[in-house]
């Protein structure tokens, strides 16, 4: 506080120059700021790259997983169906039979007969039905139209989110494996598909499931342990608490577990678990995943 | 003759009489503003002052204009040595954008304050309002080169971006630049006229001045807006980018008015804080009480034009982004919930800043007056909600955890912290964070006063009443609608949370407006804050620089990997969102240089003042 003039004098006479402290504080303060961004986690925004696809040699396992890598990459459609309201959780429903719900409701005008058809319809022209409880009434839908930018899917591209929502579930896809390039591309663009894991034992470490659960070589309590879950589970319970854990909740435990494996795993990783677990029926039969490397500690132990 | 009678026939409707020299000084005021009228309008509604035919028979840009946009290759990009073209331009970009929001800010209140001056005849508010003027014309001159230099970079190392986006605006870019030079003269004779055109009629010439330069100014801004808005949502274009429409299609895209209207106001508190800084350094270099009163006057000032402004930013941000959503609900979700939503966690720290330091000055400030013994005690009831709910802010909802972390955190949420992470919780925070800093605002307002009118007492409880309401509808709306019920409804909620916060800052201004009719004022000892409180004045406008460059980062960032969203790809090295981190770095080397150049600016604005003695004196 100041009281007079000559104790003002007094405090900015001496010392430090004002303009220095004034210059510290200011850069002190803009380096706090970018620390904070710094500490932040640190993801990059990248733009689809350049992926050539082979035709010749495309399996449809190999066209699912395309699928599933432009669902949740280029294709974007994660933006929206998820588990936060804004759009259909698409993940999370069997979608098969969403389509027979959705072709069979009285509203709906659209042209489509068949869950390949009406996916299809449904990325091309999303306002010809709308599904209840979205978007605002009167108003198109607010999906965009997946063939047009920013999104700018082609045939092809499209055919494999198709096969991929018809698969996810068990189901088995419809749609043809395609044999021509689409004319208006002829070096298709898609998001090149990350690698799967090569066995459950690294999808388990990957997603942090020994973190909450006894698996593998882990003990944790924060989830029921996996260890001879195939003896207690069947493959569809374990399937269905993979995707979605609050289903059915073991006595005891939290509802804690995070909802979005589905979203993180793919096809083949989840398909990799489920039978990784499922043949889990006892203590010992849970390390058959890391089988070799037991084997050589034993030797090491020799 | 018309010419002779004219004195007679505005004298007449004046109500009293006027001299010629008055008369004549009056017709040239109303036909600068007519002329700043009709120049405003051929720009705003272009496509009546040219259509997009005529404008290609005068350029005989016809054949350019229905050309689809271009797809680029790596040949459309160059490079100064291993310098990265984006970072280059970011740089240059965010440094005349600071520059440009100072210089087109300043003239803005400081009209307003000399009409104050004018009107309430005390001179110390047109002192204040040269000296702001003073500040801003070093920093028009930096503008200007910047911006010239920005325009260079761009035609260099993104040659056929600019020649598409030249296509596309065609003369537009030249009323551009005649705006610069109207803008240029009329700022210089607006300053240099000053002390010519200070009393009577004159100072009304002069006060029109300052009204046509901000005309020019604001139109300027909003010229420019429309290259930024045309990148993000364009119009006036077909899907192939070939332009269909008049010039006025392409500027009124749907987030045109959305950023006008956001950096209008943003602007405004930006300037209020840079030229708050100035005042804080005076005073802190003061060599007299007489200069630490009235450079603590003009930082007062400053802070209530900063903070003012800043209070309805939020809203007018809201505005942009329902209409980011509504043009896009992917680049809406790109910005709020996806690859860029971390940084949302940044500008909490940064606003909450803004608020802290703006509260902390207004509470520091209260020991310049005895009367504010009274309010002392509520304070700390203040300072509790504004750091409670500035943490409720930063805490983020879904984060990237480790195996490891997810185990000691016991899942992917924290069980008690985790329900604070998502909107609702915030949308309380942020709202009860406004109130409180309007409630010290008040205060401060109150603290000279001794009210006076009969019904104070009813007045009060009113006040007090409205602010509880408020308070419980805020966090009721919050709380239910948030937690209980689903998306729909949450999204609604907040709009009405925002309406409780209007409600008692509006009824607020107009309550204390009419318990001040009469009140007894108290003396204020200017110049009696304590050091530290005047160091809240350099920590706004270091958290309003950041807070820009964030703000600018994200607003060109949602345009993921196009030059021109859905017309022109990005097809540079540099076509990805940058981190966080790196994003930054980069805006802390735009925020350290703009700081340095404001120093300079200071230091150029008192070298004015300063004078060498005479050596045989």
């Amino acid at each position: 506080m100041i009281a007079d003039e000559s104790r003002f004098m007094t405090q900015e006479q001496g010392g430090i120059p004002v303009f220095l402290k004034v210059l510290s504080f200011m850069v002190l303060m803009v380096l706090v700021f970018t620390g904070i961004a710094n500490l932040l986690p640190q993801v990059e925004g990248q733009a689809p790259k350049e992926v050539k696809v082979d035709l010749g040699t495309l399996t449809m396992d190999a066209y699912i997983a395309m699928g599933e890598t432009l669902f949740k990459g280029k294709g974007t459609c994660t933006l929206c169906h998820n588990n936060l309201g804004r759009a259909p959780d698409i993940l999370a429903l069997n979608m098969i039979d969403t389509a027979a719900e959705r072709l069979n409701d009285p509203n709906y005008k659209g042209d489509a007969n068949d869950s390949e058809s009406y996916f299809h319809e449904s990325m091309i022209t999303p306002s010809k039905y709308i599904v209840p409880g979205f978007g605002k009434a009167g108003d198109p839908s607010p999906m965009p139209m997946i063939n047009k930018a920013p999104i700018g899917l082609n045939d092809i591209e499209i055919g494999a989110i198709i096969a991929f929502l018809q698969a996810k579930d068990g189901g088995q896809p419809t749609v043809s494996l395609p044999t021509e390039t689409p004319a208006v591309a002829a070096t298709t663009r898609v998001a090149e598909p990350p690698k799967p894991a090569v066995n459950a034992e690294e999808v388990l470490t990957k997603n942090g499931c020994t973190a909450c659960h006894s698996v593998l070589d882990s003990v944790a309590s924060i989830g029921p342990s996996l260890k001879a879950i195939g003896a207690r589970a069947t493959r569809e319970e374990i399937r269905t608490s993979i995707i979605n854990p609050s289903a059915v909740i073991v006595e005891g435990f939290a509802p804690i577990m995070p909802a979005d494996f589905a979203d993180k795993m793919m096809v083949k990783e989840l398909e990799m678990v489920v039978d990784f677990l499922a043949k889990s029926t006892s203590e010992v039969s849970t390390e058959s995943a890391s089988e070799s490397r037991v084997v050589t500690e034993k030797k090491g132990e020799k | 003759m018309l010419h002779n009678r004219l004195p007679q026939i505005v004298s007449k409707m004046a109500g009293y009489p006027l001299s010629n020299n008055q008369v004549v000084t009056l017709s040239q005021t109303v036909l600068t503003l007519l002329a700043l009228l009709l120049m405003m309008s051929l720009v705003l509604t272009p496509d009546i002052a040219w259509s997009s035919s005529d404008m290609a028979n005068i350029t005989g840009t016809a054949t350019l204009e229905h050309q689809a946009a271009p797809v680029l290759g790596a040949k459309d990009y160059r490079q100064i040595g291993s310098i990265s073209s984006r970072s280059f331009v970011w740089v240059i970009a965010q440094l005349h954008l600071f520059l440009a929001a100072f210089v087109l800010a300043v003239p803005l209140f400081v009209t307003v304050i000399e009409w104050i001056g004018v009107n309430t005849g005390d001179q110390r508010y047109d002192d204040m309002a040269h000296e702001f003027m003073k500040v801003s014309m070093t920093a028009y001159s930096l503008t200007a080169l910047f911006g010239g230099t920005l325009a260079f970079s761009l035609f260099l190392l993104y040659p056929t971006f600019m020649a598409y986006m030249m296509t596309v605006f065609g003369n537009q870019v030249l009323v551009y630049a005649l705006l610069f030079f109207m803008e240029s003269g009329v700022l210089y004779v607006y300053y240099y006229s000053w002390y010519a055109l200070r009393y009577g009629n004159k100072k009304y010439v002069h006060l029109s001045l300052g009204v046509l330069l901000n005309g020019v100014g604001t139109t300027l801004l909003f010229v420019a807006n429309a290259w930024a808005t045309f990148m993000m949502a364009p119009s006036g274009v077909d899907d192939t980018g070939a332009v269909t429409g008049g010039i006025w299609d392409i500027m009124r895209g749907p987030l045109w008015n959305p950023l006008n209207l956001h950096r209008f106001v943003a602007n405004i508190a930006f300037g209020g804080a840079v030229v708050g800084a100035y005042a804080g350094y005076k005073m802190l270099s003061a060599q007299t009480m007489a200069q630490r009163a009235h450079y603590d006057w003009m930082g007062y000032t400053a802070n209530f034009i900063a903070v003012l402004a800043f209070l309805p930013l939020p809203f007018a941000g809201y505005y942009l982004m329902a209409e980011i959503y509504a043009y896009s609900q992917q680049m809406g979700i790109t910005a709020m919930g996806g690859i860029l939503a971390w940084l949302f966690i940044v500008q909490a720290v940064l606003i909450g800043t803004i608020l802290l330091s703006a509260n902390y000055y207004l509470w520091n400030g209260m020991a310049r007056c005895e009367g504010a013994k009274r309010y002392m005690g509520l304070i700390k009831y203040i300072a509790v909600t504004l750091i409670v709910s500035f943490l409720i802010w930063v805490t983020p909802h879904t984060l990237i955890l480790s195996a490891k972390e997810i185990a000691t955190l016991g899942g992917s949420h924290h069980p008690w912290l985790g329900p604070f992470g998502i909107m609702p919780a915030k949308n309380i925070a942020v709202n009860l964070m406004l109130i409180g800093t309007f409630l010290s605002f008040q205060l401060y307002r109150r603290a000279d006063k001794v009210i006076t009118v009969p019904w104070a007492g009813f007045g009060n409880a009113l006040m007090v009443a409205i602010y509880l309401v408020a308070i419980a509808n805020v966090i009721f709306l919050g709380v239910y609608y948030g937690y209980f019920t689903n998306t729909v409804y949450k999204v609604g909620s907040s709009v009405a949370q925002v309406v409780s916060t209007l409600i008692v800052i509006v009824s607020g201004v107009v309550i204390d407006t009419m318990m001040f009719k009469g009140a007894k004022t108290l003396p204020v000892k200017w110049g009696h804050i304590s050091n530290r409180g005047v160091y809240a004045l350099f920590a706004l406008p270091i958290a309003f620089t950041w807070l820009m460059a964030l703000m600018g980062y994200v607003r060109s960032s949602v345009r993921t990997h196009w030059h021109v969203y859905t017309i022109m790809k990005d097809n540079s090295v540099d076509n990805f969102i940058p981190s966080i981190g790196h994003a930054g770095n980069m805006m802390t080397i735009a925020t350290i240089s703009f700081l340095l150049l404001v120093l300079f600016i200071f230091w150029v604005a008192s070298l004015g003042d300063t004078k060498q003695a005479h050596p045989n004196k």
